[in-house]
C-alpha cells in the first residue's frame, strides 16, 4: 500500500504546456499515473501527450474526478493556481515551484486547511509510491524511477528531492523496498512536515518504517520528534542530517531557502539531540539508513 | 566540430533552405542556423550543448542529418523513438 | 535579507512610528559632530552594522557634546565587530525612558502563520525572557487570508494585563508593524526594546527587520527608497569576488543552476550538487579530513557551457589543486551534460580531465553516455554502487596522495 497517492488517483498538472511540466506528465504517465489532463490560461483545447488542455481548472472538475494537481507554474502566478484548485475542491496539490515567499505559501496552507485539503511542497519533487503512481518530478524516467524505488515497507519524506531518490536508491540496493516516498520541499514553510504526514505512514498498515533526510534550519525536526513520542508511534524511524559544518556559520545561507542556521535550535547538534531523545535513529552516513531501520525493526 | 559532438549535413540538405529552417527551428539549443544565403550555418559553440534529442534525424531525407557520438567510438546516434 | 537598523528604522518611520530625536546616520566624524549639534545632549550613537552583540563590542556608545560625539563616531567607525565594519554611525538623542517593551512579528513554521510577539520585559533577549519569565510573553498568530484586524493587537496586549492608555497606545503600535509585516514580505520585524517615555508616548529604541530574500523582486521600490542595492546579499559576510563572478556565471545562463558559490581557503575545489547533495558532500569531504575550496550547487539541468565556466572559475582560484565531481543520483539533471561541462572546463584551463578531476560520482539519468565520456578521457568515475560519502573519500584520498 502507499499514502497520498495509488494507480487509481486522478492527476491534473497545471502548467501543464510548459517547458519542465511537458517532460514531466510524459515521464509520469509512463510511470503509470493516471494523468487526464491540464491547465495553461490561453492554451485550451489544445492537447499534452493525449490528454485536453484546458484555461481553468473547473473546466476539469466540471466533468471528472480530479484528486490530485501538480503545480508547475512559474512563482508570481502559484499562489493563485494553488488557491484556485483548492476551490474547485482538490483534495491533494503538489506544487514543484520554487522562489515563493513564505506569505504566499502561508496563503495557500490557510485556505488548504479550510477546505480540508493538502499540500506537499512548493520548492519538491513530489510523491512517489513504488508500483502505484508518482506525481511530480521525483525519480526522472520512468525507466530511471523503476531503479531507484521499488515496492515495498520503508516510508520516506526528505527536505531535499535529489536525495530522496538517494536514499530510496540506498534502501533499494539494501532489499528494502518503500511504501511512499515524498519530497517534502525545501522551504522555510511548506504544507506538509513530517509530522504532519506520520498519522498517514502511521495508518498505513504496509509501512513498517520511516527513513527521513533532514538539514539545518526550522523546527521540523523538533516537531517530528515531538510527534513520536507523545504519539508513541509504531514506526521505528531513522533520520539522516545534512549541512553539519553550517552550525559553524550561522546566518550563512547554503542550500534550501528553508536552511539557515539563526538560532541554537536550527543547528544540526540541536536537532540530533531532539530526535535522539525521541528515541530516533540518526545515520552519520546514508548508507547507514538501512542498517539502523533494520535495528529498529528488530 | 565540437569536442564531444558532430553534427554532418549531407551537401543537398545543407542547400535547401525549407530544410535548413525545419533545421533552425527544431533544435533546442540552437545548432542549426541560416547563413545570408539561406544555406546551413553550423553554431559551433552550441554543438557541445546537443542533448541528443533525435528531432533534428527527422528533419530532411533519411541520413542526412548525422550526430556522432566523438566520445564513443564516433558513432552516429540512431532514432529510438 | 536584513536591514540595517537605521533601514529598519526608517521603514519604520514611514509607516508613522516614533523614533528617538535626530537619528540620522553619519558616515564621517564630522557629520557625527553636525548631527550631534543639531540634536543636542545627551546622545547615544550606534554602530551600524549587521552583527549582534554590538553592546558588548563597544559599538555603542553615549556621549553629551557635539565633540564627543565626533570622537565617539571615530571609534566606531574603526571598530570591526565580528568582522564587519560599520556602514556608518546612528546618531540618537538619548531619551529617559520609563519602561522598555519588546515587540516582534516574525513567522511560527509549525503554525505557519505570522505571529505577534509582546513582553513588558524589553531590551534584553526574548528567548532568555521566555524561558525564565514566561507569564511577561504573550503570543497571538494571524491569518494570512484576512485583513489584519486591530482588535487581534488589542487581545495580545491586553493578555499581558496592560490597560489604561497604553493599551490603546500600544495596540496601534502592534497592529501597524503587523500590517508593515504583511505588507513587504518580512520575516522579523522586531522593536527592542520598545520605549515608554516620561510622557506616555512610545518609541522604538531599536528596530530590526528582514525582508525575504524571494521577495526582493515584490519590493524594488522600499530598497532604492532605502538605498540597498539591488546585489546586496546582506549575508553573515560580505560576497567575494569569486562569489560574484559564480553568481554572474549563474545568471548570464538560465538554464539550470550552477550557483550558490561559497569561497573556502582549501584546495580541493568541488563542483556539487544539488541542495541537499551539495550539504550531504560537503560534510562527507570535511569527515574524511578534506580541505574544500568551495562549496556549490549545480541542478536543474545546467548547460555544457555554464558547467564548464563554473569548473574554470574554480580552478582559476589560487590554491586549487584538483577538482571532485559529485550528485546525489539525479532524475533531471543529466549525467554526461555536466560530465561534458567539467571535461570542457578542465582542458580550456589547461588541464588533464585525468589528473585534475579527482573523482566523477554523479549516477542517474544519462549516465551511460556520461560514463562512455568519462572514460574516454581517463577520469575516475563510479556509479550508485559507491556512496557519495565513499566518493567524497577517495577525492580526499587522492589529494593526500599527491
Amino acid at each position: 500500500m502507499s499514502i497520498l497517492i495509488t494507480k487509481d488517483t486522478t492527476v491534473i498538472v497545471q502548467g501543464i504546456t510548459g517547458r519542465e511540466a511537458v517532460t514531466m506528465t510524459r515521464e509520469m504517465m509512463d510511470y503509470g499515473t493516471k494523468v487526464i489532463g491540464g491547465v495553461t490560461p490561453g492554451r485550451g483545447g489544445r492537447e499534452i501527450h493525449g490528454v485536453p488542455v484546458c484555461d481553468s481548472v473547473e473546466q476539469l472538475t466540471n466533468k471528472t474526478r480530479v484528486d490530485a494537481s501538480v503545480i508547475s507554474v512559474p512563482p508570481a502566478f502559484t499562489r493563485d493556481a494553488a488557491l484556485e484548485a483548492i476551490e474547485a475542491g482538490i483534495k491533494l496539490l503538489v506544487i514543484i515551484t520554487e522562489n515563493i515567499p513564505r506569505y504566499e505559501v502561508a496563503q495557500m496552507v490557510e485556505l488548504a486547511n479550510m477546505r480540508g485539503a493538502k499540500i506537499i511542497g512548493p520548492n519538491c519533487l513530489g510523491v512517489l509510491s513504488p508500483g502505484e503512481a508518482k506525481v511530480g518530478n521525483l525519480g526522472g524516467r520512468a525507466e530511471d524511477a523503476k531503479k531507484a524505488f521499488v515496492p515495498g515497507s520503508i516510508g520516506v519524506m526528505s527536505r531535499s528531492g535529489g536525495m530522496t531518490t538517494e536514499i530510496c536508491s540506498t534502501l533499494t540496493a539494501a532489499g528494502m523496498g518503500q511504501s511512499t516516498a515524498v519530497s517534502i520541499g525545501g522551504d522555510a514553510i511548506i504544507g506538509s512536515s513530517y509530522a504532519e504526514l506520520m498519522p498517514l505512514f502511521e495508518a498505513d498498515p504496509d509501512t513498517k518504517a520511516i527513513a527521513i533526510y533532514s538539514e539545518p534550519g526550522g523546527r521540523m525536526e523538533a516537531d517530528l520528534a515531538r510527534w513520536v513520542k507523545e504519539n508513541k508511534s509504531r514506526l521505528p524511524v531513522v533520520a539522516f542530517m545534512a549541512g553539519r559544518f553550517m552550525d559553524e556559520m550561522p546566518g550563512m545561507r547554503f542550500g534550501h531557502a528553508g536552511t539557515i542556521v539563526e538560532g541554537k535550535a536550527d543547528t544540526t547538534a540541536e536537532k540530533i539531540e531532539r530526535l535522539r531523545e525521541a528515541g530516533i535513529g540518526v545515520a552519520e552516513r546514508i548508507e547507514d539508513i538501512p542498517k539502523l531501520v533494520q535495528q529498529g525493526l528488530a | 566540430m565540437g569536442l564531444f559532438i558532430e553534427i554532418k549535413v549531407s551537401p543537398d540538405a545543407a542547400k535547401d533552405p525549407a530544410t535548413v529552417k525545419k533545421l533552425s527551428e527544431v533544435c533546442p539549443v540552437g545548432i542549426f542556423t541560416a547563413g545570408g544565403n539561406g544555406e546551413l550555418e553550423i553554431v559551433d559553440a552550441n554543438v557541445d550543448e546537443c542533448t541528443l534529442c533525435e528531432l533534428c534525424l527527422g528533419v530532411g531525407a533519411a541520413g542526412s542529418v548525422q550526430v556522432l557520438k566523438l566520445y564513443d567510438g564516433n558513432q552516429p546516434l540512431e532514432r529510438s523513438r | 535579507m536584513r536591514f540595517y537598523e537605521y533601514e529598519s528604522k526608517a521603514l519604520l518611520a514611514k509607516h508613522g512610528f516614533p523614533l528617538p530625536k535626530g537619528s540620522k546616520v553619519a558616515h564621517t566624524p564630522a557629520e557625527a559632530e553636525a548631527i550631534a549639534r543639531e540634536i543636542g545632549g545627551p546622545l547615544v550613537l550606534k554602530s551600524q552594522v549587521l552583527s549582534g552583540g554590538r553592546m558588548k563590542a563597544g559599538g555603542v556608545l553615549f556621549t553629551e557634546t557635539p565633540a564627543e560625539a565626533k570622537a565617539a563616531a571615530e571609534t566606531i567607525l574603526k571598530l570591526e565587530i565580528n568582522g564587519q565594519t560599520a556602514r556608518g554611525v546612528l546618531v540618537e538623542s538619548k531619551q529617559p525612558i520609563a519602561q522598555e517593551f519588546y515587540l516582534g512579528v516574525t513567522w511560527d513554521g509549525t503554525a505557519k502563520k505570522p505571529v505577534m510577539i509582546l513582553s513588558d520585559m524589553g531590551g534584553i533577549d526574548i528567548e532568555e525572557v521566555a524561558e525564565q519569565h514566561p507569564e511577561h510573553i504573550a503570543k497571538r498568530h494571524f491569518s494570512t487570508l484576512m485583513p489584519f484586524a486591530d482588535h487581534k493587537a488589542k487581545e495580545l496586549v491586553a493578555s499581558l494585563g496592560i490597560t489604561g492608555s497604553d493599551l490603546n497606545r500600544l495596540t496601534r503600535i502592534v497592529a501597524t508593524l503587523a500590517r508593515v509585516f504583511q505588507q513587504y514580505d518580512l520575516t522579523l520585524a522586531e522593536i527592542n526594546p520598545l520605549g515608554k517615555l516620561e510622557d506616555g508616548s512610545f518609541v522604538a529604541v531599536d528596530g530590526h527587520v528582514d525582508l525575504e530574500a524571494e521577495a526582493k523582486g515584490k519590493h524594488k521600490k522600499l530598497l532604492e527608497e532605502l538605498g540597498i542595492g539591488e546585489d546586496e546579499t546582506r549575508q553573515a559576510r560580505p560576497p567575494t569576488p569569486f562569489e560574484i563572478k559564480g553568481r554572474e556565471i549563474n545568471e548570464v545562463d538560465h538554464r539550470g543552476v550552477a550557483g550558490n558559490v561559497t569561497e573556502f581557503d582549501g584546495t580541493l575545489g568541488l563542483v556539487i550538487g544539488a541542495g541537499g547533495g551539495s550539504l550531504t558532500l560537503f560534510d562527507a569531504v570535511r569527515k574524511h579530513g578534506g580541505d574544500p575550496a568551495n562549496y556549490c550547487e549545480i541542478g536543474g539541468n545546467p548547460s555544457v557551457s555554464k558547467v564548464c565556466n563554473l569548473t574554470k572559475l574554480i580552478l582559476s582560484k589560487p590554491g586549487v589543486e584538483k577538482i571532485a565531481v559529485m550528485m546525489n543520483v539525479v532524475s533531471n539533471t543529466r549525467v554526461d551534460l555536466v560530465a561534458r561541462g567539467v571535461i570542457k572546463g578542465v582542458i580550456e584551463a589547461g588541464h588533464e580531465p585525468s589528473e585534475k578531476i579527482a573523482i566523477f560520482r554523479i549516477p542517474g539519468s544519462w549516465e551511460r553516455d556520461g560514463f562512455k565520456l568519462l572514460e574516454k578521457y581517463g577520469v575516475e568515475y563510479c556509479d550508485r554502487s559507491v556512496s557519495m560519502y565513499e566518493a567524497a573519500g577517495r577525492a580526499v584520498a587522492k589529494m593526500k596522495a599527491a
